[in-house]
């Protein structure tokens, strides 16, 4: 039997770019709340510092939630075999995404300072457990696990903190940490802006020697090299290289270094996996094949509907969100904020939060 | 207790918190956008007002209901592992095409919508109201069309053991999935009226208005409780023709009908020995012919039995019991009719009283109204705990049992970890967030901006 369809391996590259997209968009939100108390000092400072990512990060969790849906979908053995397999870890994750999701939401509604930094120690832990957690997991989906021959995971929690996959964790930390960093620098101004160019300036640096250690590392697993793995770990080294070289100048190029070494770095572990959902340790003919853990070609036609229909359209508002959003947002405009009438126009010293208020 | 059970009770805590929110944001994101379409049109102050005010209370839901429903789509695979491999051919699009379709509208445009004051054109930034508006409403139609197949499932046929998806319109098109969108729709609305009339009265009872907001809110709120609780009433008679027809055995176990009958009451109060079906009643009071009069349109019309189904599942499915816990199915289903006819008449009552001009002096009416917020949340949950519990021991309709769904890979002692984990955080979710809703409805909407134009995003952020 082959390994795979057409139609399998079209479900495999789009789950990959959900995933890609959710990595991207989201590693940034990690980033920025990893670095809420050390690059904002004061509630105005930490308060651009939420509001930087405040319009988006609710839209950038759904690639998450539509990779999920989408690996049910296409391959439901897959998501079967990996969402009980790595039970505990995915518990953690959940844990970390729920406190961290309602903090938007808290933070500016309880009045004392102690209520404020507790939710921000909980954005910091959230952003953080995650951030390290996703990079444990994907090492160890490329890595294989344990897996017999029903397709049931057999280790614990404990079997996915080996070596090879805490680094890959560590990898995806730092890149994320130096990702966020590089958006503080590109969307803040003032003393909020200058610590986070300054904290870019050593995290790209870090990410860089981590995420090239983990790279060489993966490709030194493989029997044989794989040559479009190792065409995009080649790609991914020269870019968090750049990125650190750039984080402190031109962090526009810089932003732009990172979000392509998320994608190559990913991309390295897709194509190492690929045609495989799941590698098994145990034994390699317990691998799950594409073929094996998908859906009828039926159903993978329906969903190529509507994704071809629909990504497009999402790609569209989601861009435009940014735009609208574009604006760097400055303490100052939210120093003098006490109440919301503070905020209307005519009423003196607080200002719109933004340098230009578009539209 | 096996991980199976333990999985089964974090089903259940889980969705039905969830559950808690889901109402509450689809509900109050129309109300809201509605609100709004008054203000654009009208440029009246208490409109923005009205907006601003009841948009932060939404927001509060929002959240919960965002973080809430990531444990929803986890735990299909994490607790439920052999469910989703027996399914997954069906069960994934919809999930799938929720997520493509409506998730990423709803949060995209309630980003654009809260930071979006000022900043958007008015007639932009109204659209994006209706667009969060109507995505959760998407949301809702493309999730109760998964449940519905599990209900009923419909456009498959078997290979290899497991279902395999024959017409995804067939599966979209459910009648199950019609009625149960629109029961759904209608218990939000209903529940955003209940919440409306109970923060409204507690102001107009001590006196806070003064913007006007709550006497106009209340105004609208009033008809809408009493229009929904009505047709609640309308769409359930025929869902549960429906439903007879589809699953006999949920109906004969609401309504505690051992044997089969003609002309078979309708049960008001009954008791029968403890057990999870008990194969009879020991008392039982009941309005003469009703029941089969409702169900099926004759008085004399005939009921099937508990008894008798069982008989003709275990010639059918082998041997097992075929019926649900019959206390939980007859006892939710009471309570859930008797909420809906509670709010139909506090509703009908305050329209009343509206119409003479008189509200504002039925304090008794003000003063109820605010413990009457419980009886939306009672009717959703014990609806939904009717619906699934009612399914057992299937999971899926006739093709899957729920002890055959676990997750084999997962023993009970990580089970036991996540279960009290989110139980725990949960908790302490509801009691931060019941705290923050409080302090914010007893605020008021004084605060709301005098000006015509907000200007500034971060009054309904942060």
């Amino acid at each position: 039997m082959k390994d795979y369809t057409t139609l399998q391996a079209v479900w495999f590259v789009l789950i990959s770019v959900l995933w890609l997209g959710y990595f991207v968009l989201e590693g940034f939100d990690f980033g920025v709340g990893m670095l809420i108390r050390a690059v904002g000092r004061d509630p105005a400072e930490r308060r651009a510092v939420l509001h930087s990512i405040g319009p988006v990060w609710d839209g950038n969790e759904v690639w998450l939630i539509v990779a999920g849906g989408a690996t049910f979908a296409a391959f439901p053995e897959w998501y079967a075999t990996l969402f009980s397999g790595f039970y505990l870890a995915l518990f953690l994750i959940l844990v970390a995404l729920i406190v961290r999701g309602v903090v938007f939401e808290f933070w500016g509604k309880g009045g004392s300072e102690a209520w404020q930094a507790r939710w921000e120690w909980a954005l910091i832990g959230g952003s953080l457990l995650p951030a390290l957690l996703w990079g444990v997991g994907w090492a160890n989906i490329v890595g294989g696990v344990p897996i017999d021959a029903d397709a049931e995971y057999t280790g614990t929690l404990f079997t996915l903190l080996e070596p090879y996959a805490l680094l890959g964790g560590l990898a995806t930390l730092t890149l994320f940490l130096a990702h966020g960093a590089i958006f503080l620098s590109l969307r803040t101004t003032g003393a909020v802006e200058e610590r986070s160019r300054a904290i870019a300036t050593r995290a790209a640096p870090l990410a860089a020697v981590v995420v090239i250690g983990f790279l060489v590392w993966t490709l030194a697993r493989q029997d044989g090299l794989e040559s479009a793995s190792a065409v995009c770990a080649a790609g991914a080294t020269a870019l968090v290289i750049a990125a650190a070289a750039l984080a402190g100048r031109r962090p526009v190029h810089a932003f732009g270094a990172t979000c392509g070494a998320i994608v190559l770095f990913f991309c390295t572990l897709f194509t190492d996996l690929f045609p495989h959902a799941m590698v098994s340790s145990t034994n390699e003919a317990f691998s799950l094949t594409l073929n094996e853990a998908s859906s009828s070609n039926y159903t993978l036609t329906v969903m190529t509907v509507v994704a071809v229909l629909l990504v497009p359209v999402v790609l569209l508002y989601q861009g435009w969100t940014y735009w609208v959003f574009r604006h760097r947002i400055s303490a100052e405009g939210f120093g003098a904020v006490r109440s919301p009438i503070d905020l209307l126009p005519g009423s003196g010293e607080a200002s719109d939060g933004g340098r230009s208020a578009g539209t | 207790m096996t991980s199976l059970e333990l999985a089964r009770w974090q089903f259940g805590i889980t969705t039905l918190y969830h559950f808690i929110f889901v109402p509450v944001t689809i509900g109050m994101a129309i109300f809201v956008a509605y609100c709004q379409t008054r203000w654009y049109r009208t440029g009246s102050e208490h409109w923005l007002r009205a907006t601003r005010f009841w948009g932060k209370l939404m927001l509060i839901s929002f959240a919960l209901g965002v973080v809430t429903g990531l444990v929803q789509e986890f735990q299909f695979g994490m607790n439920w592992s052999d469910y989703s491999r027996f399914v997954g051919d069906i069960f994934g699009a919809p999930l799938a095409m929720e997520g493509l379709a409506a998730f990423f509208v709803e949060s995209t445009f309630l980003g654009l919508w809260i930071f979006g004051w000022g900043r958007l054109s008015k007639r932009v930034h109204l659209a994006c109201a209706w667009a969060v508006a109507g995505s959760t409403a998407l949301s809702a139609y493309f999730i109760l069309a998964a449940n519905s197949w599990m209900q009923h499932p419909v456009g498959y046929e078997m290979e290899d053991g497991r279902p395999k998806l024959t017409s995804i319109a067939d599966v979209l098109f459910n009648n199950t999935a019609i009625y149960a969108f629109v029961h759904t729709i209608l218990a939000a609305l209903l529940t955003a009226g209940m919440l409306v009339i109970a923060v409204s009265a507690w102001h107009l009872r001590r006196g806070t208005e003064g913007a006007g907001v709550f006497g106009g809110s209340l105004r609208v709120a009033l008809p809408i409780v009493t229009v929904t609780a009505l047709l609640q009433f309308v769409v359930g008679h025929f869902d549960g023709i429906l439903m007879t027809e589809q699953q006999p055995m949920k109906m004969a176990a609401a309504d505690a009908v051992f044997e089969t009958t003609e002309g078979a009451g309708l049960s008001l109060f009954a008791i029968g020995d403890l057990e999870s079906n008990p194969e009879g009643l020991n008392r039982n009071i009941e309005v003469p012919n009703l029941l089969s009069w409702v169900t099926t349109g004759y008085p004399r019309g005939e009921i099937e039995g508990v008894n008798d189904i069982n008989r003709e599942y275990r010639e059918a499915y082998g041997p097992g019991e075929y019926a649900p816990i019959i206390a939980v199915t007859y006892w939710t289903w009471r309570a859930m009719l008797g909420s809906a006819a509670l709010m139909f008449l506090l509703g009908a009552y305050g329209w009343w009283r509206v119409h003479r001009g008189r509200l504002e002096q039925s304090r008794r009416f003000l003063k109820w109204s605010v413990p009457a917020v419980a009886l939306p949340f009672i009717a959703s949950l014990t609806g939904w705990t009717f619906t699934e519990m009612g399914r057992q021991p299937w999971v899926v309709f006739g093709l899957l049992k729920t002890d055959d769904a676990g997750s084999p890979s997962v023993s009970a002692a990580e089970v036991w970890i996540t279960l009290v984990g989110f139980t725990l955080l949960y908790g302490a979710l509801a009691a931060i967030a019941g705290r923050v809703f409080l302090k914010l409805a007893r605020k008021g909407a004084e605060e709301e901006g005098k000006a015509e134009e907000p200007g500034q995003e971060l009054a309904l952020a942060y």
